[in-house]
């Protein structure tokens, strides 16, 4: 802000203030030349006006606030660019990464300021992140025992999962995957779950349509769906295997699907978008994509190893 | 006495008499609504599945319609009844008058179309699209001009301490109006605002807390310095503390929208400034409740057999409590808790049904039988029955949202020993809905208040010239 503007808020807001303490001061004294207590002698449509002075509680009421004004003024920021004495703001602004965040926090320290935001964050690493680094020291499918953490697990699962996996965490149609039923595209070890947590996942099937021509598609479908014992026609399904080598490339040859690359088991009657003859072929049409956002930044890893022990937790029951 | 007029001015009572019933139907839609969007909020299936009966859009059409047609008619009505009176002389054009009725009741009708239609502008109480509000502003503009020519022409030397808030009040408006409305239209029913991000954000909050400040309370102000000393038949309790309270309350008022954006990217030192000026603008506030209780000074005994002048003192007390509370409601670390939560639903409606509500009612108690040539109303003891069913409509509905408000708060800011939130945002809903029922209760009291006064007002208006005797005028609480 140009030294301008800081002027011209300054004089504004002084002015008002200090505006409003002299008109206090005048209305005090009685500058007409009525007697106190008296009526003004005008009148409007027989209402007459009385000369009564100010009520002293609410001068005094006055008074105070016009110098809690001044004070807060003087101690907070509020003039302009004027910081204030107790070098206080809110939080840092014109951040865009987490890194410039710690560089900001870091250069305020310096300055001496009081960054409210940064002092609530930093409060909080202090009370609760002792209780997560104690849970990061087991493993996670052995926490995955522990009552408590699953408990906590649970509570950070409702606040950032559920909006995809559901409340239950059972998922929803539209790639969202249960994590109840110990089906999993990527592992379903601690390690696994952990990893899928800190970086997110980002799955590509490909589309086919062009490639395959409608009657290709309707082949592999057929296919597709007797590896899961669905009732087909099976000269199409039959056509359908010879076309399934290069879906094996990633589902592997048997279509149990492949873990590292995210690709799905197509023999278990499991379905991400949708096990219809009519959703399996727009998947095959048109392919997808899905994607697990990285929450290494929002939960941290000591905070993603207890949601882990919950996500765990939910299919391999405790012994 | 300072000047004495020989000949009486033939007042225009025509355009006073239209705003005033005007204010009544609108009262019942608007309040109506209010009482039906409540509903919704305990019962979502009442909006049918219908787009045009969803809470979001028939929300801004409650508040449209209760600001701007409820309270616009009446102090309309008042203002132009207000500076006649006191000024002596007849309004300064009959022709701007009437555009300023059917132009305002266009307005209301429009709004009553295009809101349920789910065209708007999304800025809070200033929803309405692009060709709406170059209609208000010209409407506006004549009664500026009307208002102000009819003080110019005035045949007393002083001016009146209630159109010193009128005044301020009309000016305010227009320029408020204006400036945050500014937009670019893209067709006739879409705009966008002129403005971008947080200052869009200010200038919304710049125009909403000062359509409050001077709409609802400056003009409402107005009205109280003309109908309590009128109906108290008592002198305005003090010259000079009018003088103070009104420089410093438009002064102070001005600076407190940003309030309304405590701990958003609203810069820090705005944030300051308008909290600041909330906390100093307390005590203006009161001074204007001071001088409008005060007022009763000699005449207390009158409240026990005069309903009107209940309402009008209540409305002061209840303009107090509000006064009091917006403030308090403005210092940051309360704000921490209040804000997003009913609580400040309780307060607006403290505000609006306590204050600017009870206030116009009484001042339209006081105007029917005289515009309608009659020395009181139908029915004293309905004008009472009102009374009560306002109040206790009130206090219920404003009590619900307390408990509401600060229990959200207070859920919404509930940790767990390992940091993680206590209650999900649902729990805090289900929480409120016994409160969401006694709210609509006491909406449902409000309504059928107004329902009384809309009968009252039939019977006084139908009854043939000077029947009703004016000896009924009296009823014990």
């Amino acid at each position: 802000m140009s030294m301008f503007w800081t002027i011209w808020i300054s004089v504004i807001t002084l002015g008002t203030i200090i505006g409003c303490y002299f008109l206090l001061r005048w209305c005090l004294t009685n500058f007409t030349d009525v007697k106190e207590g008296e009526s003004m002698g005008h009148t409007f449509d027989g209402i007459e006006e009385l000369n009564n002075p100010l009520p002293k509680w609410w001068t005094i009421l006055f008074y105070v606030t016009i110098v809690f004004g001044f004070i807060y003024l003087i101690l907070y920021p509020g003039l302009g660019s004027y910081q204030g004495l107790w070098g206080w703001k809110s939080s840092n602004q014109n951040i865009q990464s987490l890194a410039e965040s710690e560089q900001a926090r870091l250069d305020a320290a310096q300055e001496g300021m009081y960054v409210e935001y940064d002092v609530a964050l930093q409060k909080a690493a202090q009370r609760f992140d002792p209780i997560f680094e104690a849970f990061a020291k087991t493993p996670v499918e052995e926490l995955a025992n522990n009552p408590d953490a699953v408990k906590i697990g649970r509570r950070l699962f409702l606040q950032n999962c559920s909006q995809c996996h559901g409340s239950d965490a059972r998922g929803q149609n539209g790639g969202f995957p249960n994590l109840t039923d110990n089906d999993w595209l990527y592992g379903g070890s601690g390690a696994k779950i952990t990893e899928t947590l800190i970086n997110g996942r980002q799955a590509a099937m490909p589309a086919w349509l062009n490639a395959m021509g409608e009657q290709g598609i309707d082949e592999v479908v057929a296919y597709v769906l007797s590896l899961s014992g669905r009732q087909v026609n099976q000269d199409l399904a039959a056509k359908g295997e010879t076309r399934f080598a290069v879906c094996s490339a990633c589902h592997g040859a048997d279509g149990k699907g492949n873990q590292i690359l995210g690709a799905p088991n197509l023999t278990d009657n499991i379905w991400l978008y949708g096990g219809s003859k009519r959703a399996v072929t727009e998947t095959l049409n048109y392919g997808r994509n899905g994607v697990m956002p990285a929450f290494k930044d929002t939960l941290g890893e000591d905070k993603i190893h207890v949601v882990a022990a919950y996500v765990y937790s939910l299919s391999n029951q405790p012994q | 006495m300072s000047e004495i007029s020989q000949e009486k001015p033939v007042y225009n009572y025509k355009v006073v008499r239209q705003f005033t019933i005007m204010t009544i139907v609108w009262g019942i839609v608007g309040m109506s609504l209010g009482a039906f969007i409540a509903a919704q909020l305990f019962a979502p299936v009442l909006n049918f599945d219908l787009p045009w009966l969803t809470f979001s859009r028939l929300r801004p059409l409650h508040t449209n319609s209760v600001i701007f047609a409820f309270g616009g008619c009446a102090l309309f009505a008042t203002s132009y009844y207000v500076v006649q009176r006191t000024s002596q002389v007849r309004l300064f054009s009959d022709k701007l008058a009437a555009f300023t009725f059917w132009g305002w009741q266009a307005v209301i009708v429009s709004a009553i179309i295009t809101l349920p239609l789910g065209l708007t502008t999304s800025k809070e109480y200033a929803e309405l699209e692009w060709p709406i509000d170059i209609l208000i502003a010209l409407v506006w503009l004549a009664y500026c001009i009307n208002f102000f020519g009819t003080m110019i022409i005035r045949r007393v030397s002083h001016i009146y301490v209630a159109n010193w808030f009128f005044g301020a009040f009309i000016l305010t408006v227009l320029i408020l109006h204006i400036g945050n409305s500014m937009a670019i239209p893209v067709s006739f029913g879409k705009s966008y605002s002129l403005y971008a991000g947080a200052v869009d954000a200010m200038m919304q909050w710049w125009y909403g807390h000062n359509a409050v400040g001077f709409f609802l309370t400056a003009g409402f102000l107005g009205m109280m310095y003309y109908f309590v000393p009128k109906q108290a038949g008592r002198p305005v309790y003090s010259y000079r503390l009018s003088i103070v309270h009104f420089w410093a309350l438009i002064s102070l008022y001005i600076w407190a929208g940003p309030h309304h954006l405590h701990y958003t990217a609203l810069p820090d030192w705005t944030q300051s400034l308008g909290m600041v000026m909330s906390i100093i603008l307390f005590v203006p506030s009161w001074g204007g409740m001071i001088n409008g209780i005060m007022t009763l000074s000699g005449a207390w005994h009158k409240l026990r057999t005069d309903p009107v002048l209940r309402f009008l003192v209540v409305s002061l007390t209840f303009y107090g409590m509000s006064t009091f509370e917006g403030p308090m409601m403005a210092i940051k670390t309360v704000n921490a808790l209040s804000h997003y939560t009913d609580w400040t639903i309780g307060h607006v409606h403290s505000g609006a049904l306590g204050w600017v509500a009870m206030i116009s009612i009484g001042s339209v108690y006081h105007l029917i039988p005289i515009l309608f040539g009659q020395r009181a109303m139908y029915s004293v003891r309905l004008i009472n029955v009102h009374f009560w069913l306002a109040t206790i409509g009130v206090v219920l509905y404003i009590v619900a949202m307390w408990f509401s408000g600060v229990l959200q708060g207070l859920m919404w800011r509930a940790v767990n020993a390992d940091g993680t939130l206590t209650y999900s945002f649902v729990e805090s809903l289900e929480a409120s809905k016994p409160f969401y029922v006694v709210r609509f209760i006491g909406g449902c009291f409000v309504v059928v208040g107004m329902l009384v006064m809309a009968y009252n007002t039939w019977k006084t208006v139908r009854a043939p010239k000077g029947s009703i005797a004016a000896d009924a005028a009296t009823q014990p609480a």
